[in-house]
């Protein structure tokens, strides 16, 4: 056996997305960031009109450097139904699950969406990285897992005109394509994955394909979209929709447990209020004894989905519980935003357990600067249930035309 | 139907056998099931020649725990109560030990080894101590665990400052720099060497060896008998032990899988196609055999099968049985000597340079020997007049690089005798059969995963609280039902039996405490 290394030759720098062409032409602003090792816009014209995009037309976000990796092989189902909390089993070819996987003692690693692909071919796309987790979930089961973060190309069409766009596109069926549902086309000769998933809470699809498609896929829909308002959109825009939504980021409202020092830093999905996703029914799962053992015990920690006063963003603040007259600090804020479309003042937080039941009124400590001074206001904010941007057209079926 | 069992062990080894008579002992109906058409496991007798027996893998017993014997009340003879060291010089001017005395060293070594022993033993006994009870939890323990760690803590502070702080100093030490510290015979420092790294894959110069060194004292001090009629009777009598207090013990009926039901065990299924239910099931086989083929990852969890996966087993040591038409003459040793112990490994960088190879995948061509003639106390063992010699031979690699085939076992038996015949000219012509057991023999043989003696290196990082993975030190695996009886527990390999009879103990008060 030869032991002699064969140099290969390693991309170096930021990776561009296979729609950086298209991107840097719409870019006015010049203002990128990396993402997983992508040049990524935060704006392209202003950050404003292309969340309206969303909420009142078509956004179109390029979502290339989310993590995708593949899952093959004859063991794939009981492999995916062990990795993640949820019940795999009913998510049959074709679906799309919202997901969260665990580790040993029942922290959340990451969230992500795990498309079935086909039988028994499935995609997980995250926002982390996670090849060694899952290579070890793999030991022993006849899986084979590979990476495609960089091979496919991924767009997320997404806003209540987005199914008219999707129309002119020419794609036979997809009025019946269901919110979780996903279908394959022929796209100039390559398979064209999708699905109707997305991270806004709205109307929406996410489409995937090879690499080299990726140019003529976004001429095609900005061809089809340019009497339904389609827009391109950045990070900034989509992320202020996902907190409307309630929709969680990794690293920014719970920390993957695999990358935390300090215990009690993670969360277990209890404690991120994604209990539904939790399904004690199967009969092993990762973080299934770690989970029931903290069903009995009692979590120490609940996400929670704030209605705030006033229209000053609660950015990083303290959450307070006041009780006669005393208060006390019960949690913090992870994201904030004023709602453009709900007219609300809005944020994710984490609160200690027992506090944060739905109804329930906190304060949250508001710093705010005006000409250089610094300001602090007291907001009352009520615990709600439900996420703040639901509208039913995001479940219609068929959608709407425009 | 299936037949219902209250405990199903998988397993037949000594510690199998050990925690079947304790659990039939605590009342239940147990049912032990062997693969091998006898019991015993590593602790057999096998006859590898017409008329010639010998102990097939463990040859001497010195740890076995006089808890475990009083506990199941075991009987067996021994061929020999005291078998004593002699560590063999080229030149005929060997060493003879016994516990702390030494003869034909310096009276500085003398009077030094006198004092290593007397340490050494004394650390020996506190080890023991934890050795016969299941390790503590370190988190989410209960009131018994943090007495244990409270026990264990006044344990060390009670050896006295000095003393507490020699353990603490050498625990994690190797024995090289020990013994060359202490002694200036270097056949006196190989003799100490060689028994801290048999059965292991660590050389002199390896860490934690001194750890190694003290485990083989935790039992009568070191102190190594023979049992009459081989390692086997030990077995034979274990197993008496338990079918006496109802125990069913069925051999040559290997188990292909734990039946797993609602994420519980629920029974075992043989090769045969046999199922028998039981909501216990005791495993007595490696860590790495239980969970990845018995069970199957599928039905634990991602963490801990990566723990398990990752676990340490690679044997090193082979085995090498002759059988003679008569004993072989060495320059300089009575013939009393041949009921001892003959050492070879003339110093502790002989022993190194042993080892060097097989940290890249090959044999030792100059290894280190553990030879007993078992025949010359016990004469049931080889014809009338005739021998077998039974010797622990280090280092062969549980993955050769080369592959172990017939060529390199060949090979390597040849290397082995060459080596021996280095003291002894003329015991290639005195060969009557000969049979070498590598580490990959040994794991097809024995059914141990990388043929490893103690189920698992026996390392700091694989000991105690984090045997056989951290977490689940205490015999119960996650798999609600499953337990693990053998030597990949706490604490390790060895006839001691503390496996066995800790993992009994813990099932029992597990289900007092339901």
């Amino acid at each position: 056996m030869s032991t002699e290394k064969t140099p290969v030759a390693v991309e170096q720098g930021r990776r561009r997305s296979p729609f950086h062409s298209r991107l840097s032409a719409l870019d006015r602003l010049n203002t990128w960031h990396a993402w997983k090792g992508y040049t990524s816009t935060d704006a392209l014209y202003d950050a404003d009109l292309e969340y309206f995009a969303i909420r009142n037309s078509t956004g179109v976000f390029d979502l290339t450097p989310m993590t995708k990796y593949r899952i093959r092989g004859a063991d794939s189902l009981d492999y995916v139904d062990r990795l993640v909390t949820r019940d795999m089993r009913k998510i049959k070819a074709g679906r799309v699950a919202y997901a969260v996987w665990c580790n040993d003692q029942g922290q959340v690693i990451d969230d992500g969406t795990l498309f079935h692909l086909r039988d028994g071919e499935y995609r997980l796309c995250s926002q982390e990285r996670h090849l060694a987790w899952l290579t070890a979930a793999a030991i022993g089961l006849d899986v084979q897992i590979t990476e495609e973060t960089h091979d496919i190309a991924a767009l997320a069409v997404q806003g209540p005109t987005s199914y008219s766009v999707m129309k002119n596109m020419g794609f036979p069926g997809i009025e019946d394509l269901k919110p979780f549902g996903l279908t394959h086309f022929d796209f100039d000769g390559s398979e064209l994955m999708i699905s109707r998933t997305g991270f806004t809470g709205d109307l929406g699809y996410e489409l995937w394909i090879e690499n080299a498609k990726a140019e003529a896929l976004w001429d095609a829909l900005f061809e089809a979209g340019k009497l339904h308002g389609i827009r391109a959109i950045g990070t900034d825009a989509l992320d202020l929709a996902r907190i409307e939504a309630g929709f969680l980021t990794a690293g920014v409202d719970f920390l993957p447990a695999d990358g935390i020092v300090r215990s009690g830093r993670s969360r277990s999905p209890f404690e991120l209020g994604l209990d539904w996703l939790v399904d004690f029914k199967k009969p092993n799962f990762n973080g299934r004894r770690a989970l029931a053992e903290e069903r009995r015990r009692g979590s120490n920690w609940r996400l929670v989905k704030l209605d705030i006063e006033g229209n000053k963003p609660a950015h990083h603040s303290y959450v307070y519980r006041q009780s006669r007259g005393r208060r006390k600090q019960v949690g913090f804020i992870t994201s904030a935003a004023w709602s453009p479309v709900c007219k609300q003042n809005v944020a994710l937080g984490t609160v200690a357990m027992p506090h944060g039941a739905v109804g329930e009124e906190l304060l949250v400590e508001i710093y705010y600067q005006r000409e250089m001074h610094w300001s602090r206001v007291m907001a009352k904010a009520v615990v709600v249930e439900k996420p703040f941007w639901n509208p039913l057209r995001r479940r219609a079926t068929p959608p709407a035309v425009f | 139907m299936t037949e219902r069992y209250d405990a199903i062990v998988i397993g037949a080894g000594h510690n199998g056998l050990v925690c079947a008579g304790l659990l039939a002992k605590g009342g239940k109906k147990v049912l032990v099931l062997e693969a091998a058409e006898s019991v015993g496991g590593a602790a057999r007798t096998r006859t590898f020649a017409e008329g010639y027996s010998v102990s097939s893998c463990a040859h001497l017993l010195y740890q076995l725990q006089p808890e475990v014997v009083r506990d199941l009340g075991v009987k067996f003879e021994l061929a020999s109560r005291s078998v004593s060291t002699v560590a063999l010089d080229t030149d005929g001017k060997h060493i003879h030990l016994s516990g702390g005395n030494a003869e034909g060293v310096s009276n500085a070594d003398r009077d030094s080894l006198r004092d290593f022993h007397r340490r050494m033993t004394r650390f020996a006994d506190l080890l023991q101590t934890y050795l016969n009870k299941p390790p503590p939890r370190l988190a989410n323990g209960g009131a018994r665990d943090l007495a244990t760690l409270a026990r264990l803590g006044l344990d060390l502070r009670r050896l006295g400052r000095t003393e507490m702080r020699e353990f603490l100093r050498l625990i994690g030490m190797n024995i090289f720099d020990e013994v060359e510290e202490r002694f200036e015979s270097p056949l006196l420092r190989g003799a100490l060497s060689l028994d801290a790294v048999l059965g292991t894959h660590l050389g002199p110069r390896s860490p934690n060896t001194i750890l190694t060194y003290l485990y083989r004292l935790c039992g009568n001090h070191g102190a190594m008998s023979t049992p009459a009629g081989g390692m086997g009777a030990v077995s034979n009598a274990l197993a008496q032990a338990a079918r006496d207090r109802g125990a069913v013990i069925q051999t040559g009926r290997p188990v292909r899988r734990v039946i797993v039901e609602n994420g519980r065990a629920a029974g075992v299924e043989t090769e045969d196609g046999e199922s028998f239910a039981s909501w216990t099931i005791v495993s007595n086989a490696d860590p790495k055999t239980t969970i990845m083929s018995l069970v199957g990852a599928r039905h634990v969890e991602t963490g801990f099968v990566r723990r398990v996966n990752h676990i340490r087993m690679r044997g090193n040591a082979a085995k090498l049985h002759l059988a003679l038409d008569g004993l072989p003459a060495i320059a300089g040793l009575e013939k009393k000597h041949f009921g001892n112990r003959l050492l070879i490994a003339p110093d502790p960088n002989y022993i190194e340079r042993a080892f060097n190879p097989a940290k890249y995948g090959k044999y030792s061509p100059a290894p280190v020997l553990e030879i007993t003639f078992p025949s010359f106390r016990d004469p049931s063992l080889a014809p009338t007049g005739k021998h077998v010699l039974s010797a622990v031979v280090q280092y062969a690699p549980y993955r050769l690089k080369a592959g172990w085939d017939d060529a390199a076992r060949d090979t390597f038996l040849n290397t082995t005798i060459d080596t021996i015949a280095a003291y002894a000219p003329d015991l290639r012509e005195r060969i009557a059969a000969a049979e070498i057991l590598t580490p990959a023999d040994i794991e097809r043989e024995f059914r141990i995963t990388g043929g490893h003696w103690h189920h698992g290196e026996l390392t700091l990082d694989q000991f105690m609280f984090v045997r056989p993975v951290v977490g689940f030190a205490q015999y119960g695996m996650p798999l609600e039902g499953l337990w693990l009886c053998g030597a990949g527990a706490h604490p390790g390999g060895g006839v001691s039996g503390a496996c066995g009879r800790n993992a009994a103990r813990m099932i029992l008060a597990n289900e007092k405490a339901a």
